[in-house]
C-alpha cells in the first residue's frame, strides 16, 4: 500500500511546492554549467595572473599583473590590433552582403521561395566548419578554380596585379590576408543573414508605404526608415562574426599570411611555448573587447533582434 | 504605391548572396570524383568512383567516425536532460538569478570556442583527469545545452499552463501529466533539437583539439588532412560524406518544426 502511494505523495507535494519543483528542476543544469563551465573558466582566468619564471620557463604561483603587461609588448599588440582589424573588416563585409540576402528573404519571398530561402541559409551555417575551410582551399589553391577561372577570362593580368598590391596581397590567395577574409566572410555570412532578416522582418510594410507616400524615392525610404530599423539585426549580427572572428585560430592557420591571430597566439602559447600564463591573459582579450561590445550593442537595442 | 515584385538590383544582389554561400559546398561534390590525386588540379582531368572503395578501407576513416558518433550521442543525451530541465525551469516561472541562467547556458557558445576548450584543458590539467572519450564528452554536452535548451523553452511558451492544470484536475499524478500531456506536446522541440546538437557536436573541431589528447574524432582528422595533406583524395570523400551527414539532421529538424513560430536552427 505505502508503495503505491509514494509516487503520488510525491507527486502530491510537486504540486503544492512549486518553489521545491522548480528547484529539482534546475540543480542539474547549474551543476553542469556551473563546475563544469564556470568552474574550468575561473581556473583559466586565475592562471593569467600568475607569471611564467624567465630562467627556469616554471610558472610563479604568486599574484601579479606582470602576465598582462606581456600583452603590450609591440609584438603582443600588433596580434591583438591585426585580429580586431580583421574582425572589424569582416563584420563589415558581411553586413553589406547578407542585406541584401535578408531584405529579399524578408520582404518578397513568399511560399515556396521563402522556404528556399530559409533552408539555403541554414544549410550553409550548419554544415561542417571545416568542409567549409577546405572548400576555399581548393578553390584558392594556385592550381585551383579562381586562377583557372581568371586565366580562362584572360584577366590573370588582374589578379596578379592585385597580388602585388601590399598588406592585401601576397604570394597566391592562399597566403594573402585576402584569403583569410575571404574565408571569415564566407564561414561567418549566414550569422550576420539570420538577425538583419529578423529585425526587417518587424518592419511593417505600412511605414513603407507612408514614406513613399510623403514623397520619398526608394533610395530615401531606403536610408531614412529601413536602414535605421534595421540596425538593431546589424548590431546582432556584428556580435557573432566580431565575436567568432575574434576567436577563431583554424582559418587563419590554414589560409593566409604567417602573421599570427589572438586564437593562435593563445593555441601557441598553452602548447608549445608552454606559457599558460600569458595563453590565459591573450584569452581574456577577447573576453574584454566582447564585453565592451556587448555594452555598446545593448545600448543600441541589439538584443531585442537576437 | 508599394510593389509586389523586387527590384533588378536587389534579386541579383540576394541571388548572387545565396550562390556564394552554396558554390563552395557545391565544390567539394565534384573534387570527391577526381582523378588527380596530388594536387586541388581544376578542371578535374578525369571522374572516378575509385576513392570511394580507397575510403571505404581505410581503418582510420572508420575509426575517427566511430568515435564522433559515440561523442556525439552521449553529448546529445546528456544535453537534451540538462536542455529541458532549465527550459522547463525558466520558461514556467520567474525567481531570482532567472538571467543569470539563461546567461550561463548560453554563454559556451557566446564566447569563443578557444576559450571553452583551453579553460577545461587547464581544469583537466589541474584536477589530472587524463584525455579520453569521456573528457571530450564534457566539452561537447556544454555547449549543446543551449541548441536543446533554445528549442525547448520556445515551445514550452506555446504550451497552454491550463493543459497541464486540466490533467491534474482529471485526476493525474505529476508523473502522469508529464508523460501523458507534457512530453508528447514538447517531443518534436526536442527532437529537432536533439538532431541540431547532434549536428554541432559531430562538426565540432575547435573545443575537441583542447579536450581529445591523441584520440582523432572525424574533424580532427578533417584537420591533421588540411594542415598537413597527405591522402587528398579520401579527404575529398570524407568531406563530401560530412556534408550530406549534417544536412540530414538540419533538414529533419526543418521539417518537424515547420510552421511554427520559432523554427529550429535559429540558435546555433
Amino acid at each position: 500500500m505505502s508503495d503505491a502511494a509514494s509516487p503520488s505523495r510525491l507527486s502530491d507535494t510537486l504540486w503544492r511546492r512549486p518553489r521545491l519543483l522548480l528547484l529539482l528542476l534546475l540543480i542539474p543544469p547549474a551543476l553542469w554549467l556551473g563546475i563544469v563551465y564556470l568552474g574550468a573558466l575561473f581556473a583559466l582566468l586565475a592562471q593569467s595572473f600568475f607569471s611564467i619564471d624567465d630562467f627556469t620557463g616554471l610558472i610563479r604561483y604568486e599574484w601579479t599583473l606582470r602576465t598582462y603587461g606581456e600583452l603590450f609588448r609591440a609584438a603582443n599588440l600588433d596580434i591583438i590590433l591585426r585580429t580586431v582589424a580583421m574582425a572589424t573588416a569582416v563584420t563589415i563585409g558581411a553586413a553589406i552582403i547578407a542585406f541584401p540576402i535578408a531584405y529579399f528573404a524578408a520582404r518578397y519571398a513568399r511560399g515556396k521561395w521563402k522556404a528556399v530561402f530559409y533552408l539555403g541559409i541554414m544549410l550553409p551555417l550548419w554544415s561542417s566548419y571545416l568542409v567549409k575551410v577546405y572548400a576555399w582551399k581548393l578553390i584558392l589553391a594556385r592550381e585551383g578554380i579562381l586562377n583557372w577561372l581568371f586565366e580562362t577570362l584572360h584577366l590573370g593580368w588582374l589578379l596578379n596585379a592585385y597580388l602585388s598590391l601590399p598588406v592585401v596581397g601576397g604570394n597566391s590567395l592562399s597566403v594573402s590576408w585576402t584569403g583569410t577574409f575571404l574565408v571569415f566572410l564566407y564561414v561567418w555570412l549566414p550569422y550576420m543573414i539570420l538577425p538583419v532578416q529578423a529585425s526587417l522582418e518587424r518592419i511593417p510594410p505600412s511605414l513603407i508605404e507612408a514614406s513613399g507616400d510623403l514623397g520619398a524615392d526608394p533610395r530615401a525610404t531606403l536610408r531614412n526608415v529601413i536602414l535605421p530599423l534595421a540596425l538593431p539585426g546589424i548590431v546582432a549580427g556584428s556580435i557573432f562574426t566580431f565575436s567568432l572572428t575574434l576567436g577563431d585560430y583554424i582559418i587563419p592557420q590554414i589560409i593566409g599570411t604567417s602573421a599570427r591571430m589572438i586564437g593562435q597566439a593563445v593555441y601557441q602559447f598553452q602548447g608549445t611555448a608552454g606559457n599558460i600564463p600569458l595563453a590565459a591573459a591573450f584569452a581574456v582579450v577577447p573576453i574584454v573587447i566582447m564585453g565592451i561590445y556587448l555594452t555598446i550593442a545593448r545600448r543600441a537595442g541589439a538584443f531585442d533582434a537576437l | 504605391m508599394r510593389s509586389d515584385r523586387a527590384p533588378l538590383g536587389l534579386k541579383i544582389a540576394a541571388g548572387a548572396g545565396l550562390a556564394f554561400l552554396h558554390l563552395p559546398i557545391l565544390l567539394i561534390f565534384v573534387y570527391a570524383f577526381t582523378t588527380e590525386d596530388t594536387s586541388y588540379q581544376w578542371p578535374p582531368p578525369g571522374l572516378t568512383l575509385e576513392w570511394f572503395a580507397v575510403t571505404w578501407n581505410r581503418p582510420d576513416v572508420w575509426e575517427a567516425l566511430g568515435l564522433s558518433l559515440k561523442v556525439a550521442c552521449f553529448s546529445t543525451a546528456i544535453a537534451l536532460v540538462l536542455g529541458t530541465l532549465c527550459a522547463a525551469a525558466v520558461a514556467r516561472s520567474r525567481f531570482f538569478g532567472r538571467e543569470a541562467i539563461s546567461l550561463l547556458v548560453i554563454l559556451p557558445i557566446a564566447l569563443p570556442g578557444i576559450i571553452t576548450g583551453i579553460s577545461l584543458r587547464s581544469a583537466f590539467h589541474l584536477m589530472d583527469i587524463p584525455f579520453s572519450t569521456l573528457t571530450i564528452v564534457l566539452g561537447h554536452a556544454t555547449f549543446c545545452i543551449v541548441v536543446v535548451y533554445n528549442n525547448a523553452v520556445a515551445r514550452f511558451r506555446r504550451t497552454s499552463a491550463s493543459l497541464i492544470e486540466a490533467s491534474m484536475d482529471l485526476g493525474a499524478t505529476s508523473f502522469q501529466t508529464f508523460r501523458l500531456v507534457i512530453l508528447p506536446n514538447i517531443a518534436t522541440a526536442l527532437l529537432a533539437g536533439g538532431m541540431l546538437a547532434f549536428a554541432l557536436s559531430f562538426d565540432e573541431v575547435i573545443v575537441t583539439t583542447f579536450t581529445a589528447g591523441r584520440q582523432q574524432t572525424l574533424p580532427i582528422w578533417m584537420l591533421e588532412e588540411l594542415v598537413r595533406p597527405r591522402q587528398r583524395p579520401v579527404t575529398n570523400v570524407v568531406a563530401m560524406v560530412v556534408v550530406l551527414v549534417t544536412f540530414l539532421p538540419i533538414l529533419g529538424a526543418y521539417y518537424l518544426t515547420r510552421g511554427t513560430e520559432t523554427v529550429a536552427g535559429h540558435g546555433k
